[in-house]
């Protein structure tokens, strides 16, 4: 379960200050479906990066599962990452001129307790079958399409079996048609495997897929969340 | 992460632009290159000097008479007539460890003879069955006198390659016969040329014959032997030993016995040598076998505690060491320069692993994002530079083993392949990789996973 209280972002350029997030107060129950919407600048990228472990609130709380993360170090972060945490991109960012296979298998590589090469190599081969890249394995990148391409890096977001996928505009570089198939799979993986899945999008035809769509406008949350609930939070 | 993953996923990083690998190792290579092509024609060189030098008689401890003063003239080194035979055997008996063995050695000068040919050679000299060892002769043809004949003073000599040449041209010297200061000899074998001294003599112009045949045959038949008076102190000392050593087959003095000796003691040339020589195990021992050897000589000299040595002893490493020495300085010289190519080389590395940082800023943001850590990120780095530095520090060593071959046998200089220099050369690779690949490594570490994601 993820549960946000009060979190504040606040960006120093120099002698200004500018606050990006401004008291933001939101929980998502494990399983959900939650798409994050709202104009560019309303501050959503930040508020993923921050649910991401990618970076760190400048106040406010951020309990995941129970725990608090905004104490963490940059280690505990992402080791944090690695085992709960699934990343898809816009720009899929595959390694170059490296294997399908080989890119779903490199998040198993920080593994803490590591793995071996072989039981990595297993689960990597169960996740291209899963996304249907079987016989596009040994393929690099710039031999996939762009459908393709985000179906990789979908598998490889899951080859550490993390609870939370956090997809930020995974169909922005996507034709309509691989967008609905991309959408698809995420809900498959929300319903099947009752993975959380939060996506980051400003096209609202992304967002109808999701159960829940939490608007945001210049860093506040203005519709997802219920009113009880924020305040509740905010205490 | 398992290190056999982040050794292939290093690999697979360089193997992805390999010109460029290449391009970047290039300096290393170079530097390598020439450091172990120094090295080895360095050490080459040493070798062939040290080679030159060591039938000087690199390992040879000289053992002379202290000098004497008569009448107020001092007769320099070796002017006591102080060394006996017996010595040699007993510094070869007594200081095992360090000596491998000892030689009385004379030294006589006179005509020889061959049919109606003459000649006078540069030196003839004596020595027992050790002294063509320790001076470093090879018997080329025929054989060395052997310990028996030494006892015998038989009338037998080796002739050198110079002596052969001019005394018997176009013949097979062995079995014939020479003159020496009208003594009849048989030349028994024919000494493998060892070409000029360090001062430029020929050192084939000489015979070596058992030290007993000439003082017994030569110094008696010409009737000039010198005899020389020694100091006083030591001259009872040997008047009792000296039978032992090689008079065994051949009495010396006929119908004189040694009580007269005793009564009038006349430290006579016949009896005592010029120097001993000692052959000692390596040319490193020098001081250990002097030190080794001077209470042996005191004892068998009877000399009291506080009683000056009545000997003196040189030995002749110094000077070899002097002229290696030389072109080792020179070889260190050359490898200090090589050295700054791989220095340069080095700067080569961290400008491309710099490049290559930016390059691939994406690449670090997403494998923190996916849960690497500085350090991961940093070891990833400083090993793809290590590898790197490792490939050229291993193609360099081919390379420069090629250079060296080529020089070798374009020149003719000698090479020695050192394994110590290869195992040196990785090693310096191996820590130029770590030296210059640190900073780009510690600022890939450092970068900030969200704009690394993010940049273009």
């Amino acid at each position: 379960m993820i549960e946000l209280r009060d979190i504040t972002k606040v960006y120093h350029l120099g002698e200004i200050d500018l606050p990006v997030l401004k008291g933001i107060s939101l929980r998502i129950e494990d399983g959900e479906f939650v798409s994050l919407t709202g104009a560019s600048g309303s501050g959503k990228s930040t508020l993923m990066n921050i649910l991401g472990c990618l970076d760190h609130p400048s106040g406010g709380e951020y309990l995941l599962d129970g725990r608090d993360i905004a104490g963490l170090n940059p280690d505990e972060r992402a080791r944090l990452r690695n085992a709960r945490i699934g990343f898809v991109f816009q720009n899929f960012n595959l390694l170059p001129r490296t294997s399908a296979l080989e890119n779903v298998m490199m998040p198993a590589y920080y593994r803490h307790p590591p793995q071996g090469h072989a039981v990595i190599r297993e689960r990597a081969l169960e996740l291209i079958r899963l996304v249907g890249l079987e016989d596009r394995m040994h393929h690099t990148p710039a031999q996939l399409s762009g459908g393709q391409q985000q179906r990789v890096a979908i598998a490889r977001s899951l080859i550490n079996s993390p609870g939370i996928l956090l997809a930020d505009e995974p169909t922005g570089n996507l034709d309509s048609t691989t967008s609905v198939e991309v959408m698809n799979m995420f809900r498959d993986l929300n319903r099947q495997q009752g993975i959380t899945v939060i996506i980051v999008t400003h096209d609202p035809k992304t967002a109808a897929f999701t159960d829940r769509a939490i608007n945001m406008s210049d860093g506040l949350i203005m519709e997802g969340v219920s009113d009880e609930l924020s305040a509740t939070l905010k205490k | 992460m398992k290190f056999r993953i982040l050794l292939t996923t290093c690999l697979r990083g360089l193997i992805r632009n390999p010109m460029r690998a290449a391009l970047t190792v290039l300096g290393i290579v170079i530097g390598i290159a020439a450091v172990v092509a120094i090295m080895e024609i360095g050490e080459g060189s040493k070798q062939q000097i040290s080679d030159k030098f060591s039938n000087l008689g690199a390992d040879v401890v000289n053992i002379f008479g202290a000098s004497v003063s008569t009448s107020g003239v001092n007769s320099g080194m070796g002017g006591r007539a102080s060394l006996f035979p017996d010595d040699a055997r007993a510094i070869m008996e007594e200081c095992r460890d360090t000596v491998v063995c000892a030689s009385p050695f004379v030294r006589a000068s006179g005509q020889v003879i061959v049919g109606n040919t003459n000649w006078s050679p540069n030196s003839i000299k004596g020595g027992n069955e050790y002294y063509l060892a320790i001076e470093g002769w090879e018997v080329e043809q025929g054989t060395a006198f052997t310990g028996k004949q030494v006892d015998e003073a038989d009338r037998v000599c080796l002739i050198g390659k110079t002596i052969a040449d001019k005394l018997y041209p176009g013949q097979d010297p062995i079995g014939q016969d020479i003159r020496i200061k009208d003594v009849a000899f048989t030349v028994i074998g024919v000494l493998a040329a060892k070409g000029a001294d360090g001062m430029g003599n020929d050192q084939d112009d000489c015979l070596i014959l058992p030290w007993t045949s000439i003082r017994m045959r030569l110094m008696g038949a010409s009737g000039s032997a010198t005899i020389t008076k020694g100091g006083a102190a030591n001259s009872n000392a040997k008047a009792s030993s000296t039978s032992t050593f090689s008079t065994s087959a051949v009495d010396f003095y006929p119908g004189c016995d040694l009580q007269p000796y005793t009564n009038a003691p006349h430290p006579l040339r016949t009896r005592t040598v010029d120097s001993i020589l000692v052959k000692i195990r390596s040319s490193d021992d020098a001081t250990p076998a002097m030190d080794a050897i001077t209470p042996v000589l005191r004892r068998q000299h009877q000399l009291e505690p506080g009683v000056l040595d009545d000997f003196e002893m040189r030995d002749r490493s110094q000077f070899i060491k002097m002229v290696t020495g030389t072109s080792e300085t020179m070889s260190r010289l050359l490898i200090a320069v090589a050295m700054i190519s791989l220095v340069v080389g080095g700067v080569g590395i961290m400008n491309i692993m710099m490049v290559s940082v930016t390059e691939r800023t994406r690449e670090i943001g997403l494998r923190m994002a996916v849960g690497a850590r500085p350090r991961d990120i940093m070891q990833q780095f400083l090993l793809e530079a290590v590898l790197l530095c490792m490939m050229g520090g291993i193609i360099g060593i081919i390379v420069g083993r090629v250079a060296s071959e080529i020089v070798s046998s374009k020149f003719g200089w000698p090479v020695i392949s050192s394994p110590l220099a290869m195992a040196l050369a990785v090693s310096v690779a191996a820590s130029i990789g770590i030296i210059f690949g640190w900073y780009p490594a510690f600022k890939a570490s450092r970068l900030d996973p969200i704009d690394a994601l993010h940049h273009e």
